[in-house]
């Protein structure tokens, strides 16, 4: 795991200068603290930060084939890669290393830019063939590594984050109104985009080629859809022994590693599933890390213990009290860079904390599951609504939701309200976003808060029509629940918790996060399951509960789903954070960003400061007007890149016109 | 004093936070997505606390609050209801 930045001119003229190349490094060395290389030719310069997981010893980028003719920087791991270097040793590909890089290297050498579908694993990378000046870059299926890239002066520049680009002279930092309205209705920006202004995410499943100038990005993985007929019918059992199997053979891979290889463990379904078939089949001498909340109803406590003493685990804990989140809300926005409608992402940026504490660099979490397998609560409420939809009048239809959403339920004032609340748009039930309007309108409600300069930016943008617009064909053989899924792992998926909840997260603390559950073998095998299977009844991960309910303890099987969450308000007005909070919500600050209506923003905050039990939208509403603050603070007002340490390179291949050799530093 | 009114003030300055142009009497404040479950609970307890009328649960229908002019009637009858009594 590491990360990767460069430059590539997309007409031959001047060389890359070298300092340039080595302030980009600079502003992500976290991702990548052990090993550092560059190289340097008249058109591109290539950038490596490493964090050695697999060949310590000779693992060190930019890494070239036989006749140097190809270059790789490369940021991730290609867990079947031990298979792939046996059949290129037989195409008669010859190995300087032992390390994945190299494999993949090889492998686009072989069979070019179709080389990623041959890939399992995590990945975003940079290959450089000096011979025919073509740069390629790619990533993963899902999004598990980053990749962004923007065209400026003439030049592609590439990195695993944005600051790197930013650290380019002369390149424009504001975050995007756009970006910004669609952050406030999905939680996080559609595939592609960042929260900056021309600032591009290259999309999940998709490669970038620069070519005599110009520039192609195209899709090579879809996420799989299959009508009912290509659905596999076989007996509930066997479809659990497929499961099975090629779970312990996702973990098998993920496990390959130079390193000790430690578990995240919430107490929940999958993350103890993962947890336990590691300890049961592989290596029963585990690390693992939870995180616990002082307050009862976001704290999974007890679960964990459980499953540490099932397991006998090495186990450390941290504790996301109201102090630390707010203690590190701006250092975790610094690592997302995308402004927050949540505080969900802190303790994760904490607990990746310990793990490097722990001396551990690589942990495998249940990330994923819930989007494959059915788990979330949004996919029943999209069925139970859809039930209702075919008699909007039976109005005991709605009941249904009160086992979804109990909690809030439970107060008999309410229940009338929010019955009505889901009965909206149940005459839309051909739409293909039915089973996410409610969700996404009520974020919304956010926007009220937005300037009218903002506004005017935004303009007639329709967002819900932008997703409508990217969708397949085929998306139309899915049912409600398909639907739904699909959705939740493009947007939601993708664009938040792999990142904000993910990659950014524990690379801001040089810990690499492996996610078995989106091995694609098994996003492929779970979408030829039946939906029933998934979701039986009002029984979330239904088949994946009959898959681990063997190795896992009876309470944590039949525990109902609690979905991971954490603190907002208090976290973020009270405590040692208040002041700079207040310091960034002012009126002058917030006129000076200019996204916020200054007036409506004090009322926000006086009655938020009032309230006993703030609401979630105006949770939400917090987070997001501090969090674009900080960002505009962090990434506009006082960007500096002189603040990180410089880079040594370990090597430098320098190759540029009039330098000849290559250098070791 | 006009019921109508002070319950708008409420609204536009609790939960539109000073942005009333969208609140017509006849808007409704589900389908206009201007309150969440909570934003309810809160006007709920304004309207007894400054009106001094108690809501009984089964009065808490889309039917009675669902917009400004059904919800200031409601109150007018509640309040009448109580002066008479």
């Amino acid at each position: 795991m590491c990360g990767i930045v460069g430059i590539c001119k997309l007409q031959a003229g001047r060389d890359v200068d070298l300092n340039t190349v080595e302030r980009m490094m600079r502003m992500i060395r976290h991702r990548g603290p052990d090993e550092t290389g560059i190289y340097l030719d008249d058109q591109v310069g290539l950038g490596h930060l490493r964090l050695s997981i697999i060949d310590l010893e000779r693992g060190c980028q930019p890494i070239h084939n036989e006749d140097q003719t190809l270059w790789i920087i490369y940021n991730g791991e290609a867990f079947n890669y031990v298979e792939l270097r046996r059949q290129l040793e037989e195409q008669g590909h010859r190995f300087y290393t032992t390390s994945d890089t190299e494999v993949i290297l090889h492998l686009y050498e072989q069979e070019g830019p179709q080389c990623v579908e041959r890939l399992n694993g995590q990945f975003a990378f940079a290959i450089w063939n000096r011979q025919s000046r073509e740069l390629f870059l790619a990533r993963d299926r899902v999004g598990i590594r980053p990749l962004h890239y923007t065209l400026h002066n003439g030049m592609l520049i590439f990195a695993s984050e944005v600051k790197s680009i930013f650290a380019v002279p002369g390149v424009r930092r504001e975050l995007d109104p756009v970006s910004l309205d669609q952050i406030f209705t999905f939680w996080t920006v559609l595939p592609g985009r960042t929260a900056f202004r021309d600032i591009c995410e290259l999309p999940p499943g998709h490669y970038l080629k620069v070519s005599r100038g110009t520039v192609e990005v195209k899709k090579y993985w879809e996420i799989p859809i299959y009508g009912r007929e290509e659905q596999l019918d076989l007996p509930v059992e066997a479809l659990c022994d497929q499961i099975r199997d090629l779970l312990i053979d996702a973990i098998r891979i993920r496990l390959r590693a130079d390193v000790p290889v430690g578990g995240y463990l919430s107490g929940g379904l999958d993350s103890s599933g993962v947890a336990a078939l590691v300890a049961r089949k592989f290596n029963a001498d585990l690390n693992t890390f939870g995180i616990r909340f002082e307050q009862e109803n976001f704290d999974e406590g007890t679960h964990q213990e459980q499953m540490v003493s099932f397991l006998g685990t090495k186990h450390r804990e941290i504790w996301a009290t109201p102090e630390l989140i707010g203690d590190l809300f701006a250092r975790t926005l610094w690592h997302c860079e995308k402004p927050l409608l949540r505080t969900a992402p802190v303790p994760l940026y904490a607990l990746s904390g310990v793990v490097h504490e722990s001396g551990l660099k690589v942990v495998l979490t249940g990330e994923g599951a819930d989007e494959v397998f059915g788990g979330y609560d949004i996919f029943k409420e999209a069925k139970v609504r859809q039930f209702w939809s075919r008699r909007p009048e039976a109005l005991g239809r709605g009941d249904l939701l009160e086992h979804l959403y109990g909690d809030v339920f439970r107060d008999p004032r309410t229940r009338p309200f929010l019955k009505s609340f889901f009965a909206r748009g149940l005459d839309r039930s051909d739409d293909p976003l039915f089973s996410h309007l409610v969700r996404w309108d009520n974020t919304s409600r956010t926007k009220v808060l937005f300037s009218s300069e903002l506004k005017a930016a935004v303009g007639s943008v329709d967002s819900y029509e932008a997703v409508r617009r990217s969708l397949p064909d085929r998306y139309g053989q899915l049912d409600v629940v398909g639907k739904a899924q699909y959705l939740e792992t493009m947007i939601f998926l993708s664009n938040y918790l792999l990142s904000s909840q993910g990659d950014r997260v524990a690379m801001a603390h040089s810990v690499e996060i492996r996610l078995p559950f989106l091995d694609y073998r098994i996003i492929d095998l779970a979408a030829r399951v039946p939906s029933r299977w998934k979701i039986l009844g009002l029984n979330e991960k239904h088949i994946l509960k009959k898959v681990l309910g063997p190795v896992l303890p009876k309470e944590i099987v039949a525990r109902r789903k609690q979905p991971y969450r954490a603190p907002i308000v208090n976290c973020l007005l009270s405590g040692r954070q208040r002041d700079s909070a207040a310091e960034m919500l002012e009126s002058g600050a917030i006129r000076r960003a200019g996204f916020f209506d200054a007036g409506k923003v004090s009322r926000l905050l006086e009655k938020l400061q009032a309230a006993k039990n703030p609401g979630e939208i105006d949770s939400m509403a917090l987070a997001g007007v501090l969090s674009c603050q900080i960002l505009h603070r962090q990434f506009v007002e006082d960007f500096a890149t002189g603040s990180c340490s410089a880079v040594r390179p370990d090597m430098v291949v320098d190759k540029r016109s009039g330098v000849t050799v290559a250098a070791l530093a | 004093m006009n019921v109508q009114w002070e319950i708008k003030a409420y609204i536009v300055d609790n939960i539109l936070f000073g942005d009333g142009e969208r609140l017509e009497q006849d808007v409704s404040f589900q389908e206009s997505g201007i309150l969440d479950s909570t934003g309810f609970l809160e006007l709920i307890t304004f309207v007894e606390e400054r009106f001094g009328i108690e809501i009984t649960d089964s009065e808490l229908i889309p039917e009675n609050f669902d917009t400004l002019r059904k919800m200031s009637d409601f109150v007018e009858r509640k309040m009448g209801a109580r002066a008479v009594a």
